[in-house]
């Protein structure tokens, strides 16, 4: 709901809420292994709830393009793992 | 059979008199009403179809994933069933906000919450919500993976 509050919010955030059971093949390019998984902009992963706080730290992770680059990177190897 | 049930609908009814702004459901399927169509995308239409038949401040308007490509592309759809929900008018303005799969269980709950938010243009977020999106420069694309329950 809050992801779904913030996309209302600013024109920047899109909220999509995904059944995990309807579509496999996203639980695999993600290696989900529980619910709810929040995915942000495919590098940004956060299992479990996901307090109001959490989220804001997460976005505010989003503008720092050198960390971003190495979350993109840590999760390119992961996935090819 | 309705996937209503009387209570729900008369529930569902007294809570959408909360509706100031009304709410477009945008669901995509495929081959609808055929027997190609996707199980979970003919019960998310019903779903849809039962939840737009108790306001008239909720819209709905079912569209084809092949032949209204066009229409999904714009709305950013890429899987089935798919709701994307908007503030209804003309033009329609997008919330940015989409459920894939179908919303049972407490994602029906979100569902609805969802629709009541866009209906009273109110989402209720914080003063710290506010400034974080003030600052906020990367667009952010959250998916929130779930399962009934």
């Amino acid at each position: 709901m809050l992801a779904n509050q913030l996309a209302m919010a600013s024109d920047l955030v899109r909220a999509e809420t995904v059944e995990a059971t309807e579509f496999p093949h996203l639980v695999t390019r993600y290696q989900l292994y529980g619910v709810p998984h929040t995915v942000i902009n495919e590098v940004l992963h956060i299992e479990g709830a996901v307090p109001e706080a959490a989220m804001l730290e997460q976005l505010a992770i989003l503008d720092d393009a050198p960390k971003m680059r190495k979350l993109a990177a840590d999760w390119e190897k992961r996935r090819k793992g | 059979m309705a996937l209503l049930d009387a209570k729900t609908q008369s529930r569902l009814r007294t809570l959408f008199t909360e509706i100031r702004h009304p709410v477009k459901l945008l669901m995509f399927t495929q081959a609808e009403g055929g027997a190609l169509e996707c199980s979970m995308c003919s019960e998310t239409r019903t779903l849809v179809e039962e939840l737009g038949a108790l306001s008239d401040g909720l819209e709905t308007e079912i569209r084809d994933l092949v032949a209204d490509a066009d229409l999904a592309r714009l709305y950013g759809i890429d899987k089935l069933p798919a709701i994307a929900i908007l503030a209804a008018g003309s033009p329609a303005k997008d919330a940015r906000i989409r459920f894939y799969g179908i919303p049972s269980g407490y994602e029906f709950g979100s569902l609805i919450e969802t629709i009541l938010m866009v209906g009273r243009q109110d989402h209720g977020l914080g003063a710290a919500a506010l400034e974080a999106l003030r600052r906020l420069k990367t667009p952010a694309h959250v998916q929130v993976y779930v399962t009934p329950t």
